[in-house]
């Protein structure tokens, strides 16, 4: 049976067909819903980690253990899951491990365009690029495979464009794949100095020149020859787009096994064809490689290093054939940035921060909250990476202090993030005492991603109940007092104003805890569907005041300030914070 | 001969559901199909892209510059946005519903005057309609990118495929009945 299915479902229905057994992932654009795919097979044990790294050792002990088993995460995450990588890539497995890498050329929703194919060749592992859908599913198939042959991890690296475009798969069933056999091998699985010396040599003999003649003769690496003038290697999503340029007049090495390189087809195809160019996306991999090899190839001479390709830019790089004259308009349209949603329990503190612009710094994490740095909030002076709000904070608070700057440092993360890698920072900030604050915005969900659940919502990744991890009794435990710590209800602007000013004037460790769920839970939509705030005309001056807490419910048309009640939760930050009184709430909470 | 749609919107307005409904009653139909989404950092609000090309044999998700067929904005500004991409003799469906941009709402920039003018003054092939309303007197303001879909499958000349059973198949069923009533009205305009 055909389906239509993203890359990410068919990751998820390779998994299932190849017998895996476990498989983990902490959620990241464009990865998600990989392990959400996964989740719905019974047969495989899936979880939201706390964070990469985790995920990666769950996924590597589990292979250990004889179970086939798969590990998902967007690009920046293979940098936490990195150490566990590089040292599993010289153990080898016992179940097969595969480990997805979700690139993201071009940033639609990452903080950088890092290009993973570089950490293959770096740790060591096989790496594997399909180029759409039906590859995806089969390519997953073959890497438990080659990861049990070879002994060896996989790294599956997939890109935005894979992840979520959609393309017809042909669905089969599911092949049992038994849990193998656990054997105690210290010399294999315990990796002290001694063992990782032989480990290291054995690999560099013998498992990287087997995985190399693989590479050499599998149909992963193919040739499709056509006329011979032209000659395109090219690997992933590029391969479509190439082929959506050229179709059949143009001869392809198309490379879907990438690490090691295919150095005899490198060879095959340059004596085959009259010219080659390589189109791959971000980091020149291949092309350095061919031409290391004394082979001539045009690249990045015409591709950019930066963003995705598509078939327009192939065209006119190696045709030279611009774009059809389109439509051009006068009328300019304005950004539509990215905002925190209408009732976001975010808002309220941020504005509350804003109104310190003078006294405050303020580094921000990645999350939603990120969005509260722009206009008009713009608070937030730092975006780093996961767990960076507190620990970049930590830095920057104690240079203001070397350099005599009167001012605070607040560190915003999520309580996802806290999880993930703000909890270490904390540590670090009581533990240094460190003067600067940290604001914890539990919002019950990790949002950002589509809404998964973490360890502080009571609920595992199949929607089980599970333990919920006790914030507050976590911040108090790592050595936060009672008299620093400030746990609101974020939608009160009293509480807000409270414990921020509480915050600047503290001299040790501070944290506040703001509790509100987020407001496009479903359970929290359908208990506040009817409330709602509205302008009472009468009272209202036109001072503007509501607007600056940029909800996108609220706008001034023609002079008249009015909110968009279908849009409107009723979190009442606006009604709180207008001088006049002017915004009245209606409505009652359903039960 | 493939076909490239292009459909742009703001987050929360249902462009993504009428993508999948319409790539999965072309792929039945026996169309070669591919979809591709982008979305942006934030859940509500942000622009949305959905590009969807179909054929006897489609190898790119990707819809280039200049290149789609039919355009399809749920909101006025982000046709204008995205008005480049559409081919000279390509059609453009557009709602012509505004939803204000938050540095528009915050005052510091203006929601353009004259855009459907400018739009109409300037494209050959325009379907317009306030699919927001017609949605609220069928009783169910959410139904309108099922108007939209009714436009696009007549646009598009796909009207032979069951796209009431898609419709079924992708909505809960308390939905049904008005967003039959949002697809029909839709492919009767």
């Amino acid at each position: 049976m055909k389906k239509l299915l993203t890359g990410n479902e068919a990751i998820a229905r390779g998994a299932y067909e190849a017998g895996c057994h476990v498989a983990t992932a902490y959620p990241g654009t464009p990865s998600t819903e990989i392990l959400e795919n996964v989740s719905t097979y019974q047969e495989i044990y899936s979880e939201w980690s706390t964070n990469e790294k985790v995920a990666m050792e769950v996924a590597a002990g589990a292979s250990i253990a004889g179970a086939r088993s798969m590990v998902a995460m967007k690009h920046v995450g293979l940098n936490v899951a990195a150490d566990p990588l590089y040292t599993i890539a010289y153990e080898g497995v016992n179940g097969g491990l595969v480990v997805i890498t979700a690139d993201e050329p071009g940033m639609h929703s990452s903080q950088n365009e890092q290009d993973n194919r570089l950490t293959a060749v770096h740790a060591k592992v096989a790496l594997m690029e399909p180029s759409d859908s039906q590859e995806c599913k089969d390519y997953i198939k073959k890497a438990f495979e080659i990861s049990e042959e070879y002994d060896t991890p996989v790294l599956f690296k997939v890109t935005t464009r894979i992840c979520h475009s959609k393309s017809a798969v042909e669905l089969e069933d599911r092949v049992e794949v038994p849990v193998r056999e656990y054997i105690k091998d210290p010399k294999k699985y315990i990796m002290v100095p001694a063992h990782s010396k032989v480990k290291h040599i054995e690999m560099e003999e013998e498992r990287i020149p087997r995985l190399q003649e693989f590479s050499n003769t599998t149909e992963l690496n193919r040739i499709e020859w056509n006329d011979r003038k032209i000659g395109i290697v090219t690997s992933g999503a590029s391969y479509v787009h190439a082929k959506e340029v050229f179709g059949d007049t143009v001869s392809y090495l198309k490379v879907g096994f990438s690490w090691p390189l295919p150095d005899a087809k490198f060879k095959e195809f340059a004596a085959g064809v009259e010219k080659i160019y390589v189109i791959e996306e971000n980091e020149p991999y291949m092309e350095k490689h061919i031409k290391a090899m004394g082979i001539e190839c045009t690249g990045k001479e015409i591709f950019s290093v930066c963003g995705e390709i598509n078939p327009q830019i192939i065209r006119e790089a190696i045709l030279g054939e611009k774009p059809e004259d389109g439509y051009s308009m006068d009328v300019v349209a304005p950004s539509r940035p990215p905002a925190l949603c209408a009732g976001c329990p975010h808002r309220g503190i941020f504005f509350e921060m804003s109104k310190h612009k003078n006294k405050i710094n303020v580094t921000s994490d990645i999350g939603c909250y990120t969005l509260g740095a722009m206009a008009p909030l713009n608070v937030g002076d730092t975006v780093i990476c996961m767990g960076a709000g507190i620990s970049a904070g930590i830095g920057f608070d104690k240079v203001n202090r070397i350099a005599g700057r009167e001012k605070k440092v607040f560190g915003v993360v999520g309580d996802s993030t806290f999880f993930h890698s703000g909890m270490t920072g904390l540590v670090d900030a009581v533990y240094n005492k460190s003067n600067m604050v940290t604001v914890i915005l539990d919002n019950r969900i990790t949002a950002m991603t589509g809404h998964q659940e973490n360890p502080g919502t009571g609920k595992s990744i199949s929607g089980v109940e599970s333990p919920q991890i006790d914030l507050i009794a976590l911040v108090k435990a790592i050595g936060i007092k009672d008299e620093n710590l400030r746990v609101i209800d974020p939608y009160d602007m009293d509480a807000n104003k409270e414990a921020v000013k509480a915050a600047i004037a503290a001299d040790e460790p501070f944290v506040i805890i703001t509790k509100q769920p987020c407001a496009l839970i479903k359970d929290v939509m359908r208990k506040r569907a009817n409330l709602y705030s509205q302008v009472n005309q009468d009272k209202c001056r036109k001072c503007k005041t509501c607007l600056k807490i940029g909800c996108p419910a609220i706008s001034m048309k023609d002079n008249v300030v009015s909110i968009d009640t279908t849009m409107c939760n009723g979190c009442e930050v606006c009604v709180q914070v207008c001088p006049f009184d002017a915004i009245e709430s209606f409505g009652k909470e359903v039960n | 001969m493939t076909k490239s749609l292009l459909l742009v919107g703001v987050g929360g307005q249902g462009t993504i559901l009428v993508s999948k409904i319409l790539s999965e009653g072309l792929l039945e139909e026996g169309y070669d199909v591919k979809m591709a989404e982008i979305h942006g950092m934030s859940q509500r609000g942000g622009s949305v892209t959905t590009q969807i090309r179909f054929g006897d044999k489609v190898y790119s998700p990707t819809v280039n510059k200049g290149e789609a067929d039919v355009l399809v904005s749920f909101e006025k500004i982000e046709a204008l946005r995205y008005i480049p991409m559409l081919k000279k003799s390509g059609t453009l469906i557009i709602n012509e519903e505004e939803i204000w941009p938050l540095p528009v709402l915050a005052g510091m920039e203006e929601y353009p005057e004259g855009v459907m003018e400018e739009i109409k003054e300037k494209l050959d092939n325009i379907v317009s309609v306030d699919a927001r309303s017609i949605a609220e007197e069928i009783g169910e303001p959410r139904s309108a990118n099922i108007v939209m879909l009714g436009l696009m499958v007549k646009a598009l000349g796909i009207d032979k495929i069951d796209w009431i059973s898609k419709i079924k198949h992708f909505l809960p069923e308390r939905f049904h009945e008005a967003n039959i009533k949002a697809f029909e009205k839709g492919l009767s305009l």
